[in-house]
């Protein structure tokens, strides 16, 4: 399978070293025509904004959103998941709004707030360790979509989603790029 | 029982600046320039009192930002906000931390206060850190450093130096994974830098972290030729809020660093930027005024 990356911004190449670590041929895309060439994408981490930005300029928007309702495997992780879903609760920013979810952005606050941890996701056999870097959260999710993972919110104790799945679309609030854990890869692209 | 969230691991600060790759970091100096980065599409902004340029030609003690205008800035902008500290100035770092920003720049730029640099371990904000060459790098990244930078010099327009540290970093990695194992100590001790880190770079061929360009950098292609080198991203820190246009200027070099690979592109974005900073020539610079030379 030819797996590509959005490699606008952010860590692509982590992902993409994952995706050729599972056997399939991984790919760089920046262009609508390198976009054609690929059977599945990854948006990757890196800053929403920027790749929203970028996106935008170089007329990626409409040509991803349209392989992704005609059912292309989509993972999204992080900056990736906000730039999948219908909104945020912060200011407007470029997004797909293919993902029935408003994210909200740097939910469990700054950088030092970051943090790593073992996290049950429904559909993976053990724990994932999971490493959230200013991490976003979904805040709500439309009826389609189904929510594989939570995580508890230190300030509430309220469960907030952070792995969710809607048909081909696949979306995390942490990094599974930053591990050499390619269970997630696998899940979006139904290895298994 | 509720899983236990560790904070402050080397993977948790080194992830963020994982996430920074192909990018852009701005200096700036008040909230508006912040915004004005971020709209452009920065990936980070560096909070500083004033931009090197402007620390060169006004003299005296550079310190780090004052903690109103740090806050300012990270109430105007949704993007990481660093800040720099001065080399071995560890309450300066203690205070940046202390208002929440992301990433602290242990920085050549300021003035430096002791010859030793801080314990960047014992913080759980990450830090950055400038290095002319391989040695420097992994000195840095053994005291704690999640992220290293090339030094260049900066404040002066003049790309010249980056490129040296960068092509001299390069050059020291690639002839490292050439050596047997039994030359390894003898490398660590040409190089000045842990034997656990040497021999790790070695095995891998490359930084255990990000390494990003800085120092010098003005124009789009500046930025592309720094990337085509091999560096992670940009940090530009005089050579936006100094030129003609900034707002212009900064978009263009955003998207000079994602299609560094593609001339036709880096062409377009670069017309009509209007002026560039005024630049500075490294041969005729007396020594003092040479901020690489701070830090070692």
């Amino acid at each position: 399978m030819r797996v590509g990356a959005l490699a606008l911004q952010g860590d692509f190449r982590e992902h993409l070293a994952i995706i050729e670590g599972l056997g399939h041929i991984g790919v760089e895309v920046r262009t609508p025509e390198e976009l054609d060439d690929v059977d599945a994408l990854i948006v990757p981490g890196g800053e929403s904004t920027t790749i929203g930005r970028l996106a935008t300029i170089y007329g990626l928007i409409e040509p991803v959103r349209r392989r992704i309702e005609e059912g292309m495997p989509v993972l999204g992780t992080c900056a990736g998941m906000i730039f999948l879903a219908t909104s945020t609760t912060g200011p407007d920013q470029p997004q797909l709004g293919v993902l029935d979810a408003v994210v909200e952005r740097n939910a469990f606050g700054r950088q030092v707030d970051s943090f790593e941890m073992a996290l049950d996701v429904t559909g993976l056999d053990g724990p994932i360790h999971a490493v959230f870097i200013r991490a976003p959260w979904i805040d709500k999710v439309g009826g389609s979509v189904e929510v594989l993972a939570t995580v508890a919110d230190p300030e509430t104790g309220r469960d907030r989603p952070v792995v969710v799945r809607q048909d081909n679309i696949v979306a995390t609030s942490f990094h599974p790029e930053l591990t050499s854990d390619g269970r997630l890869h696998e899940l979006f692209l139904g290895d298994h | 029982m509720e899983p236990t969230a560790e904070h402050g691991t080397d993977r948790v600060k080194r992830g963020l600046a994982q996430q920074l790759k192909g990018g852009v970091i701005m200096d700036v100096v008040s909230a508006d320039q912040a915004k004005i980065a971020e709209e452009a599409g920065a990936v980070a902004v560096m909070a500083l009192e004033r931009i090197p340029a402007d620390i060169r030609a006004h003299g005296g003690v550079a310190r780090m930002a004052d903690p109103a205008k740090v806050e300012q800035i990270i109430a105007m902008v949704s993007i990481p906000v660093m800040a720099k500290a001065r080399i071995g100035h560890t309450v300066e770092a203690q205070v940046l931390q202390s208002l929440g920003v992301d990433y602290i720049d242990e920085s050549e730029v300021l003035t430096p206060v002791a010859d030793t640099h801080i314990d960047k371990r014992a913080f759980t904000v990450p830090f950055v850190n400038g290095a002319k060459d391989l040695g420097e790098a992994l000195r840095r990244i053994g005291e704690g450093a999640a992220m290293i930078r090339t030094k260049g010099e900066p404040g002066t327009g003049n790309v010249v130096e980056a490129v040296k540290h960068m092509r001299l970093m390069t050059a020291q990695i690639r002839s490292l994974t050439t050596l047997d194992a039994d030359e390894l100590m003898n490398a660590a001790k040409d190089l000045r830098a842990p034997y656990h880190l040497v021999a790790e770079v070695a095995e891998t061929g490359v930084l255990p972290v990000v390494n990003f360009a800085a120092g010098g950098i003005a124009t789009p292609s500046d930025a592309a030729l720094m990337m085509h080198l091999g560096c992670d991203g940009v940090f530009v820190g005089s050579g936006i809020f100094k030129s003609g246009d900034p707002d212009v200027r900064a978009r263009a070099i955003v998207e000079a660093t994602t299609f560094y690979q593609d001339p036709e592109k880096i062409a377009k974005v670069s017309k009509n930027l209007g002026e560039a900073m005024v630049g500075i020539n490294i041969d005729t610079m007396p020594a003092e005024e040479r901020m690489q030379d701070r830090g070692d």
